[in-house]
C-alpha cells in the first residue's frame, strides 16, 4: 500500500513527565478530601452542645508551624543540590527536612497529649473534638506518610543508590511534601485563627 | 484485511508465539501477578460482568417481591438489604469497574502506547477494588458479627444520616459498606491517576490532544472528574467511620451534628458520579457510531468541549437531589438553573451523534444497534432529567418510582446498552473471535423490549405516587397491575442477559475468527493482531490525524488534509 | 379567555389520565376501592400549581422528543446501508454554524423553563402565611406520624384532619431519622429531618380522604409508614376538634382493661389524657377509636386487629418498635375492650 506521509522533519515530540502528572493528580484528589474536612470543620464551628471550646484549650503552635514551613525551603534546597549532582549536600538538606518534619509531628503529639489528658478533649467529647482531631489528624497522617517516604529516600541516598539522574523523581516526591506544607497553612488558618 | 492493517508503523502481523501449555497453577499465578494492562482490563471486565449478574439477580428478587401487593417473597429486612446491595453493586462494582475495564484495555492501544503509565499501580488499584467488592459482599456473612449471621447493609446506597448511626444501625453491616467504599475509593483513585498520566504522557508521536480518539478524551475527562468526586465520598465515609467507631459526632443530630451535611457531602460525590459513569459510555458511542455510519464523527471539537463542559457544570448541581430537604427558595432556584444548564452540552452531544448518522451508510450490526437504542433512550433520560430539574415538580417526583425510572434510563438505557455495544465491538480484538450475530440480535431485541416494558411503566407508577425503597404496598393504592408489568419486563431483561452470557462463552470456543480489523475501523487498536501481543506495538506508531487507519486505507483522501 | 383554555386543556388531560388509570386498575384487580394517589389528580393549591407547571414542562419536553426522535428515526431510515454498495459516503467533519444553531436553541429553551420554574418555586415556598391558617406540627417517628395542633391542644397520630378551603401550615420535625411527608394530591414532599425543622403547607379545595406515605427510607418498616389526610368540611372539622379536646373516656365497665394498661409497660410509650399514661414514644391513644386505622394505616381499626396487634405487633408489621407485651389472651381481651371505648 501507500507510504505514510512524512511529517516535516521530525518535530520534537515532548510530553509531560508521567510522574509529575500523576503527583499533581494525586494532589488534586487529596485537596478534595481536605476541602471536605475543612468545610465540615468550618460548618461545625460553634455548633457543639458542650465544652471545652477551642478558645479554652487551643494554643497556637507557632514553633511547629515555623518548623514545617521551613522544611519546604530545605527540601527545595535539597532539590537544587541533586540537580547539580552534589549528593552530600543533598543528603544534608534532605535529612534536615526530615528532622523538621519530625519536630512538627512530635510537637503535635505533645499538643494532643495535653488536650487529651489535661483538658479531657477526645473525638467523643463534642463536635469540636470530632472535627479537630479529624482534620489535624488527617494532616498529621499525611506528614507521617511523607516522612516515611523521605526517610526511605534518605536511606537509599546514604547507601549510595540515589544518583543525580533520579533528580526528577526526587522533585516529584518533593511536590508531595510542598503540598503537605501548603495544606498546613490552610489547616492552621482554619483551626487556630478562624476557629479560635 | 491484511493489506489494510500492515503499514501502520509498529503493528505486527504475526500472532504472538504460543507458549507451552502452563499448569493451572502457573496460569492462575500469571493472572494474579500480572501488570499487563490488557490482562488487567480483562480482569476488570470479568469482575464487572460477574457483579452485573449478581446485581441483576438482586434486581430480579426485588421485582418478584414487588410483583404483587403484600407479597411475602422477601422479608422486609432482606428486601432492604437487596435494594441497598443492588444500588451499591451497580454503581460501585459495575459502574466504576467497567470504566477501568475498557480504559485499561483500550487506552494504551488507542493512543499507541505499550502499557499504562504505572503498570504496578494499575495492578494494585485493581486488587484494591476487587478486595473492596469482596469486603462488601462478605457482609452477608459477617454483617452482625460472625455468630449473628446474615446482615448486609440495609440503609440504602445513599445512606442518609442518622439512619447509619450506631443507634439506628447496630451490628457491622453499615461498617462493611463504609469500609468497602473507602477501599474501593483508593483503588479508583489509583486508576484515575493512572489514566490521566497515561493519556497526558504516553501518547505516540503525532497524537496531539485534539487527535486523540474521543474515547481517550472522555476517559481523561472522567478520570479528572473522578479525582475530585470520589475523594469527597472517601472523606465522608471516613467521617462516618469515625462516628461509628470512635464515637464522633459529625452526623450525630443529638450532639449538634447535621444530617443535611451528610446529604451535601454524599451528593457532591453522588451527582458528578453519574457523569463519571456516563462519560465513558459517551466515549464508546463516539467510537462505534462513526464506524458503523462510515463517517467521521461530526463536530469533534464541539464533542470535546461539550464533554469538558458537562464535567465542569456537573460539579455545581448536586443539591438537585435535595430539593425536598428544605433549602431556601433562592438555593433551590440556583440548583434548578445549574441543572438545566447541563442539558445544553448534553444536547450538543446528541445532536452531533445524529449529525454523524446523517449522510452516512448505516450498518445495523449488533454494536450499532445497542448504540442506536442508547441514543433514543438517552434522549428520553435527558428529557425526564429536565422534568426533575423543575424543582416544584421534583417535590412530587423525588424519591418516587419516576426517579427510579429516570436514572435507570441513564444507567441501563445509556450505560449498560453502551457496555453491551462495546463488548460486541471489542470482543473480537480481545479474544480473536467474533460474538455470534444471531445470539447478539436475540440479546438486543429481548433486552430492548424488557427494558422498555420495565422502565417506561415505572415512570407511570411514579406519577401514581409510589415511593421508592418500599418492600411492599397496599392493594388499595392501584399500583398492582403496573408493578406486575414492570416485573415481567425485568424477567425479560434477565433472559436477555443470560443469552448474552451464553454468547460470551459459546463464541469464545466456537466463534468465527475475527482477524485484525473485522469492522473496517479507524483507530490504532485495529492495527494490532487480535488479541494484541503483550507489547502492543513492536515499534512506536506515529499518527497524523484522528483516524490513522482511514489515512492508510484512503491514501487518496486522508483525514489530515482536512483536520486542523 | 386564555386561562379558561388552559384550564380546559388541563381538565381534558386529567380526564384522559384518570380514565387510563381507572381503566387499567379495573381490569387487573377487580375491586380497587379508590383511585391511586396520582400527582395528576391534585386537590390542593400547591399540588395544583405543580400540576399546571408539569403540563407546561411536559409539552416542551414532549415536543423536543418528537423533533429529535423524529430526526433520528428519519436518519436511520434514510441513511441505512443499501445493497452491496461498499463505497464510503462523503466525509463531513463538522460545521460551526450548525453547532452554533443547536447550542443557541437549547439555551433559549432553558431560559424559558428556568423562568417559569423560578416563578412557581417562589410562589409556593415563599407564600405568605394567612392569619387564619391552621398550624400543625408533624413529628416523624420510626414508623408512624405524630400530629400536634399546638393552638388547639390536640395530639393524634397517623390520620391528619384539616378543614377544606383554608390553609394549613405544617411544621415538620423528626424524633429519630429522616422521613418525608408526601400526600401527592395535596402537595409535593418535604423531608422531616432531625435537628432541621422544615415547613410546608396545603390548601385543599375538595373534601375527602387523601393517601400518602413516608417518602424517605427510614428503616425496616419504611414501606408501612402510611399517611392519611382527611379533608373535612368546616363543620366536620369543628366537631372532630371538639371531640379530640376531651380527655379519654372513663367507662367503669372496662376498668379491668384500664388497670392493665396503667400497670403494664404501656404507659412508658403511650399517652391517654386523663390517666396516668404519659409516654411519648408511641402514638397518643386518648381517642384511638376516632381513627379508622391502626399501626400507621396498615390495618383497619377493629377489635380483631387490635387484639392481633397487641399480641404480636411484629406479626402485622415486622420491625415495628412496639414490643409484644406477653399478656394472656384474657388480659388482651380486657385491654382491647378498654381501648375500644376510647372514642
Amino acid at each position: 500500500m501507500s507510504a505514510i506521509p512524512i511529517s516535516p522533519a521530525a518535530e520534537p515530540w515532548v510530553l509531560p513527565s508521567r510522574g509529575r502528572v500523576a503527583m499533581l493528580s494525586l494532589i488534586i484528589g487529596e485537596s478534595a478530601i481536605f476541602t471536605i474536612f475543612v468545610i465540615a470543620y468550618i460548618f461545625y464551628i460553634g455548633k457543639g452542645l458542650s465544652g471545652p471550646t477551642p478558645q479554652q484549650v487551643l494554643d497556637i503552635p507557632i514553633f511547629n508551624t515555623i518548623c514545617l514551613l521551613s522544611s519546604s525551603v530545605t527540601i527545595w534546597l535539597a532539590e537544587r543540590q541533586i540537580d547539580r549532582g552534589k549528593m552530600k549536600a543533598f543528603a544534608a538538606w534532605w535529612a534536615l527536612t526530615i528532622a523538621l518534619g519530625l519536630v512538627f509531628i512530635v510537637g503535635t503529639g505533645f499538643e494532643w497529649h495535653k488536650l487529651i489528658y489535661v483538658d479531657g478533649l477526645t473525638v467523643h467529647t463534642n463536635l469540636f473534638g470530632t472535627t479537630f482531631y479529624s482534620l489535624v489528624g488527617l494532616h498529621a497522617t499525611h506528614v507521617v506518610v511523607g516522612l516515611l517516604m523521605l526517610s526511605l529516600v534518605l536511606l537509599f541516598t546514604l547507601t549510595g543508590r540515589v544518583k543525580e539522574r533520579h533528580s526528577e523523581r526526587i522533585q516529584v516526591l518533593a511536590l508531595y511534601w510542598h503540598f503537605v506544607d501548603a495544606v498546613w497553612v490552610v489547616v492552621f488558618t482554619v483551626v487556630y485563627i478562624v476557629g479560635r | 484485511m491484511a493489506d489494510h492493517s500492515l503499514p501502520i508503523h509498529g503493528s505486527l502481523e504475526a500472532a504472538p508465539q504460543r507458549r507451552d501449555r502452563a499448569s493451572l497453577l502457573e496460569w492462575l499465578h500469571g493472572w494474579v501477578v500480572t501488570v499487563d494492562h490488557k490482562r488487567l482490563g480483562i480482569m476488570y471486565m470479568v469482575y464487572t460482568i460477574i457483579f452485573l449478574l449478581v446485581g441483576g439477580a438482586e434486581a430480579i428478587a426485588i421485582r418478584i417481591q414487588l410483583a404483587w401487593p403484600n407479597n411475602h417473597f422477601l422479608s422486609p429486612e432482606l428486601y432492604n438489604e437487596m435494594f441497598t446491595m443492588h444500588g451499591t453493586t451497580m454503581v460501585f462494582l459495575v459502574g466504576m469497574m467497567y470504566i477501568f475495564a475498557f480504559g485499561n484495555y483500550l487506552l494504551p492501544l488507542m493512543i499507541g502506547a505499550r502499557d499504562m503509565a504505572f503498570p504496578r499501580l494499575n495492578a494494585f488499584s485493581f486488587w484494591m477494588s476487587a478486595f473492596g467488592g469482596l469486603l462488601l459482599y462478605y457482609s452477608f456473612i459477617g454483617g452482625f458479627g460472625l455468630y449473628g449471621m446474615g446482615g448486609a447493609p440495609d440503609v440504602t446506597w445513599w445512606a442518609y444520616a442518622p439512619l447509619t448511626a450506631k443507634a439506628f444501625s447496630p451490628g457491622h453491616a453499615t461498617d462493611y459498606w463504609a469500609l468497602a467504599l473507602i477501599v474501593m475509593g483508593f483503588g479508583t483513585l489509583g486508576s484515575a491517576i493512572n489514566v490521566v498520566a497515561t493519556v497526558l504522557s504516553l501518547r505516540c508521536r503525532g497524537m496531539t490532544l485534539m487527535r486523540m480518539p474521543l474515547f481517550a478524551w472522555l476517559m481523561l475527562v472522567t478520570s479528572g472528574l473522578t479525582l475530585i468526586t470520589i475523594t469527597p465520598l472517601t472523606a465522608a465515609q471516613i467521617m462516618l467511620t469515625i462516628d461509628r467507631y470512635l464515637g464522633g459526632h459529625f452526623f450525630d443530630t443529638q450532639a449538634g451534628g447535621s444530617a443535611v451535611v451528610w446529604m451535601h457531602f454524599f451528593w457532591i460525590f453522588g451527582h458528578p458520579e453519574v457523569y463519571v459513569l456516563v462519560l465513558p459510555a459517551f466515549g464508546i458511542a463516539s467510537e462505534i457510531i462513526p464506524v458503523f455510519s462510515r463517517k467521521a464523527i461530526f463536530g469533534y471539537p464541539a464533542m470535546v468541549a461539550a464533554s469538558v463542559g458537562i464535567a465542569f457544570v456537573s460539579l455545581g448541581v448536586w443539591a438537585h437531589h435535595m430539593f425536598t430537604v428544605g433549602m431556601t427558595s433562592v438555593g433551590n432556584t440556583f440548583f434548578v438553573l445549574s441543572t438545566m444548564i447541563v442539558g445544553i452540552p448534553t444536547g450538543i452531544k446528541i445532536f452531533n451523534w445524529v449529525a454523524t448518522l446523517w449522510g452516512g451508510k448505516i450498518r445495523f450490526r449488533v454494536p450499532m444497534l445497542f448504540c442506536l437504542a442508547f441514543l433514543f433512550q438517552f434522549l428520553i433520560a435527558g428529557l425526564t432529567g429536565i422534568m426533575l430539574s423543575v424543582a416544584p415538580w421534583d417535590w412530587q417526583l423525588h424519591n418516587s418510582y419516576f426517579v427510579i425510572a429516570h436514572f435507570h434510563y441513564v444507567l441501563v438505557g445509556a450505560i449498560v446498552f453502551n457496555i453491551f455495544a462495546a463488548i460486541y465491538y471489542w470482543y473480537p480484538k480481545v479474544t480473536g473471535r467474533m460474538l455470534s450475530e444471531t445470539l447478539g440480535k436475540w440479546h438486543f431485541w429481548l433486552f430492548l423490549i424488557g427494558f422498555h416494558v420495565t422502565f417506561d411503566t415505572m415512570h407511570w407508577v411514579g406519577f401514581l405516587g409510589m415511593p421508592r425503597s418500599i418492600y411492599t404496598y397496599e392493594p388499595d393504592r392501584g399500583w398492582a397491575h403496573l408493578n406486575l408489568i414492570v416485573s415481567i419486563g425485568g424477567m425479560i431483561q434477565g433472559i436477555a442477559v443470560l443469552i448474552f452470557a451464553w454468547n460470551l462463552v459459546h463464541s469464545y470456543l466456537r466463534g468465527k475468527e475475527a482477524g485484525n480489523d473485522p469492522w473496517d475501523a479507524w483507530t490504532l487498536e485495529w492495527s494490532t493482531p487480535s488479541p494484541p501481543p503483550v507489547y502492543n506495538f513492536a515499534v512506536d506508531p506515529e499518527v497524523h490525524s484522528r483516524r490513522p487507519l482511514w489515512d492508510l486505507k484512503h491514501p487518496e483522501d486522508p483525514d489530515w488534509k482536512y483536520e486542523q | 379567555m386564555k386561562i379558561a383554555i388552559r384550564e380546559l386543556g388541563a381538565r381534558a388531560i386529567r380526564l384522559v389520565i384518570s380514565l387510563l388509570i381507572v381503566g387499567a386498575a379495573k381490569t387487573a384487580w377487580g375491586d380497587v376501592p379508590q383511585e391511586p394517589p396520582s400527582i395528576f389528580a391534585p386537590a390542593s393549591t400547591p399540588a395544583n400549581s405543580i400540576f399546571h407547571l408539569s403540563l407546561f414542562v411536559l409539552s416542551i419536553t414532549g415536543s423536543i422528543f418528537l423533533v429529535v426522535g423524529g430526526l433520528l428515526t428519519w436518519a436511520l431510515i434514510r441513511y441505512r446501508e443499501r445493497g452491496d454498495d461498499t463505497s464510503e459516503p462523503p466525509q463531513i467533519y463538522g460545521s460551526t454554524q450548525v453547532e452554533l444553531a443547536w447550542t443557541v436553541v437549547p439555551i433559549l429553551i432553558v431560559v424559558v423553563l428556568f423562568l417559569t420554574t423560578a416563578r412557581i418555586i417562589f410562589a409556593i415556598q415563599d407564600a405568605p402565611k394567612p392569619k387564619s391558617a391552621l398550624d400543625v406540627t408533624v413529628v416523624g417517628h420510626q414508623f408512624w406520624w405524630e400530629f400536634r395542633y399546638p393552638k388547639l391542644g390536640i395530639v393524634t397520630a397517623n390520620e391528619l384532619h384539616v378543614p377544606v378551603g383554608s390553609a394549613t401550615f405544617l411544621h415538620l420535625l423528626s424524633a429519630d431519622v429522616d422521613h418525608s411527608f408526601w400526600v401527592p394530591q395535596l402537595a409535593g414532599k418535604t423531608d422531616l429531618i432531625p435537628n432541621h425543622p422544615n415547613e410546608t403547607w396545603i390548601q385543599p379545595q375538595h373534601t375527602g380522604l387523601y393517601l400518602g406515605q413516608c417518602a424517605q427510607f427510614c428503616g425496616v418498616e419504611h414501606a408501612m409508614m402510611l399517611l392519611r389526610v382527611y379533608v373535612d368540611t368546616p363543620q366536620q372539622f369543628a366537631a372532630w376538634v371538639k371531640n379530640q379536646q376531651q380527655p379519654g373516656v372513663q367507662d367503669p365497665a372496662v376498668a379491668a382493661g384500664r388497670h392493665i394498661f396503667e400497670t403494664e409497660a404501656c404507659t412508658n410509650c403511650h399517652t391517654i389524657a386523663g390517666t396516668a399514661a404519659r409516654g411519648t414514644f408511641g402514638p397518643d391513644l386518648t381517642h384511638l377509636m376516632s381513627r379508622d386505622t391502626i399501626a400507621s394505616g396498615i390495618a383497619a381499626n377493629t377489635s380483631q386487629n387490635l387484639t392481633d396487634w397487641i399480641h404480636d405487633p411484629n406479626h402485622l408489621k415486622p420491625g415495628a418498635l412496639m414490643p409484644a407485651m406477653q399478656l394472656s389472651d384474657a388480659q388482651v381481651d380486657q385491654l382491647v375492650a378498654y381501648l375500644t371505648t376510647l372514642r
